[in-house]
């Protein structure tokens, strides 16, 4: 389905677009107002993209690096070339310790990878812990945005989802109180897994640590309670230095959430005794968008959500629109690299406005990329209705007459048609929109009398 | 071909051309070390207490399950540290040593030399670390620059008590970890 077909159903219900719209924009707003607070934001930006050019350049070698320390600290390195493969090693290692429960921490990659159902079919429960990825686990959903995963329900929803689940009081909508709910139904899971799967959201190549970021505790609780910890990391995660990491705490949780750092930032070098700790470095697509020039600099993001909270159309259409793990900016020029059959929409999912440029702490040229897929994609999908009408435009601006003409045609038929035919399914402009009275007349006309 | 060869094959097999990695410089910080530290702790929603007050919040709240392992406060423990985190569930009280604080952020960096049991100030219900003033740095660049090459298998910056805003993105304080955090400077 494409995205302005599911945007319309996410507007359908238009109090909580509205609100949807206005809470991502007071987070955009906290990050504008932190970032203010420290005089090199820019010069850190720039840092930070620098850090990450050097990355990409030298992919292979950090990669080895990371592994050689790793496997030197006591941590097990799995290499996975696609999300069947990281499956894999997942289930095989759960099977290896008769595992058949385990809890999970934020991971898009996971996400990514569709790790919860082929679990599920094997036979493994899993046990999203943090509180919004348990609350869209509860409805069989995937997240709506890679840092607030329920940001698309309200206290309403959660209030009569948890009194099913849980077992709260009826009609308590009150956040403190269903929370904490939550604390004592994933308490009791965090005590029972044997083994604990997180995401990663640096690995450091020098010392062959990994670092997990996490306001509620939610991955730590998990892994230093079970006798497993399993981080699956997309290959791009690998930064060269420990002290690369100042660059990047300093920026993630401002961008993500507009706080100065998040609450707990956990570097794993070698497991406890009698622990065991293991990685799997995934590929899935990431060497193939390495390899397309123009939009490599994707593989740059540290999935803050920036580029989604300041996004217009994110913003006014909801994660779900866009159909894809990753939403918004980001995910639009992420995913068509995947399939870029089925993504065709999401690079025009956008007004091209480069707000996703500016916010982005490692500096992507978000909307540049997206320009440039729709170039990829018009040029794959050969012509549609916009180009015809492109064409209709290219004759008319080109010979004045024809303007001249067309300009007084159309002033006199918009005040003639019915709305039906003005708003109809052919002129998308007009969905949600009104178009302006047209003027009694033209510029030129004005012109001549008032000069 | 293993994986492994297949993913680094295909990232040898793309033209790159080389890009240099930066020097970071250290930045300066405009504020006193200790006020800002202050401020940003509060601002993550912990405390800065005395020991005085830390003794008086364990009296008023008759704490009775309390695990101590900070430096000359030894005789407020009332438990030892178990072999196995789990029997740490009904903790109410951590008491651990910092090594340093971050003025800009609140962080604080404890290693598996601070913690004894890494789950230990996630489980607990309140965690209080103990930090000496003097051990304060300006900003995260200076943070590694004092980590150096240390090697800690775990090492862990905290900042503030466990919190989330998933629900309609009003902030509760205790979602799966530590309830609260007070900061003893000395």
């Amino acid at each position: 389905m494409s995205h302005p077909t599911k945007a319309s159903e996410f507007l359908q219900d238009a109090a909580k677009a509205k609100w949807h719209d206005e809470t991502l924009w007071f987070v955009r707003d906290k990050r504008d107002t932190i970032s203010k607070t420290i005089p090199e934001w820019e010069q850190l930006r720039e840092l930070a993209s620098q850090i990450k050019d050097n990355v990409l350049a030298n992919l292979d070698q950090y990669l080895i690096q990371f592994e050689e320390k790793a496997r030197a600290n006591g941590i097990q390195v799995h290499w996975a070339k696609d999300a069947e493969e990281h499956n894999q090693i997942v289930l095989s290692i759960l099977q290896k310790h008769h595992c058949k429960a385990i809890v999970k921490s934020k991971s898009i990659l996971t996400e990514e990878c569709h790790l919860n159902p082929f679990l599920e079919n094997n036979g493994v429960e899993v046990v999203d812990t943090d509180l919004g990825e348990r609350i869209v686990q509860f409805l069989n959903q995937p997240p709506s945005h890679i840092v607030l995963p329920a940001i698309h329900l309200k206290k309403r929803d959660i209030s009569e989802l948890f009194h099913e689940k849980l077992h709260t009081e009826k009609g308590n909508e009150d956040p403190a109180y269903l929370t904490h709910a939550a604390r004592l139904h994933l308490r009791e899971k965090f005590l029972g897994a044997k083994v604990a799967i997180t995401g990663v959201n640096f690995g450091v190549a020098e010392t062959g640590e990994f670092v997990v970021c996490t306001n509620e505790g939610n991955a730590d609780m998990g892994v230093h309670l079970a006798d497993v910890h399993i981080a699956c990391m997309g290959i791009e995660k690998i930064i060269p230095r420990r002290k690369d990491l100042g660059v990047f705490l300093r920026l993630l949780a401002r961008s993500a959430t507009g706080q100065p750092i998040t609450n707990y930032n956990s570097h794993f070098r070698s497991p406890a005794q009698g622990k065991e700790i293991h990685i799997v470095l995934v590929d899935n697509g990431r060497t193939d968008q390495l390899a397309r020039e123009k939009f490599k600099n994707s593989l740059k993001c540290i999935r803050c959500g920036a580029c989604m909270n300041t996004c217009p159309i994110y913003r006014r259409s909801g994660g779900y629109s866009y159909g894809s793990v990753v939403p918004g900016p980001i995910g639009s020029i992420l995913s068509p690299g995947l399939d870029v059959k089925k993504y065709s929409t999401l690079p025009f999912a956008s007004t091209l406005c480069g707000s996703c440029t500016d916010v982005c702490p490692v500096k992507i040229n978000i909307h540049e990329q997206l320009y440039e897929w729709r170039q990829e994609i018009t040029k794959a999908q050969g012509t549609n209705a916009k180009s015809i009408s492109m064409k209709i435009a290219n004759g008319i601006f080109a010979v004045p007459f024809a303007y001249k003409v067309t300009g007084s045609m159309m002033r006199g038929a918009l005040k003639i048609l019915p709305d039906s035919i003005t708003y109809s399914g052919l002129n998308t402009w007009g969905k949600q929109r009104d178009l302006p009275e047209s003027p009694k007349e033209t510029f030129k006309d004005w012109y001549k009398k008032n000069r | 071909m293993s994986s492994r060869e297949n993913i680094l094959a295909k990232i040898k097999a793309i033209p790159r051309e080389d890009s240099p990695l930066p020097e970071i410089p250290s930045f300066g910080f405009p504020m006193d070390h200790k006020a800002a530290f202050i401020l940003s702790i509060q601002a993550n929603k912990g405390e800065v207490i005395t020991e005085s007050e830390l003794k008086d919040f364990i009296a008023i709240n008759r704490f009775e399950k309390i695990l101590n392992l900070a430096k000359g406060m030894e005789s407020l423990s009332t438990q030892p540290l178990p072999s196995d985190a789990h029997e740490l569930n009904e903790l109410e009280v951590a008491i651990i040593q910092g090594e340093f604080g971050v003025a800009e952020n609140g962080a604080i960096w404890l290693t598996d030399e601070n913690l004894g049991l890494r789950a230990l100030p996630f489980i607990t219900e309140h965690l209080v670390i103990v930090l000496e003033e003097k051990a304060l740095v300006s900003n995260m660049h200076e943070a590694y620059q004092r980590i150096g090459a240390q090697h800690s298998g775990f090492g862990l910056f905290i900042a503030g008590p466990s919190k989330t805003a998933d629900i309609e993105q009003s902030l509760v304080i205790g979602a799966h970890g530590a309830k609260s955090l007070r900061v003893v400077l000395k």
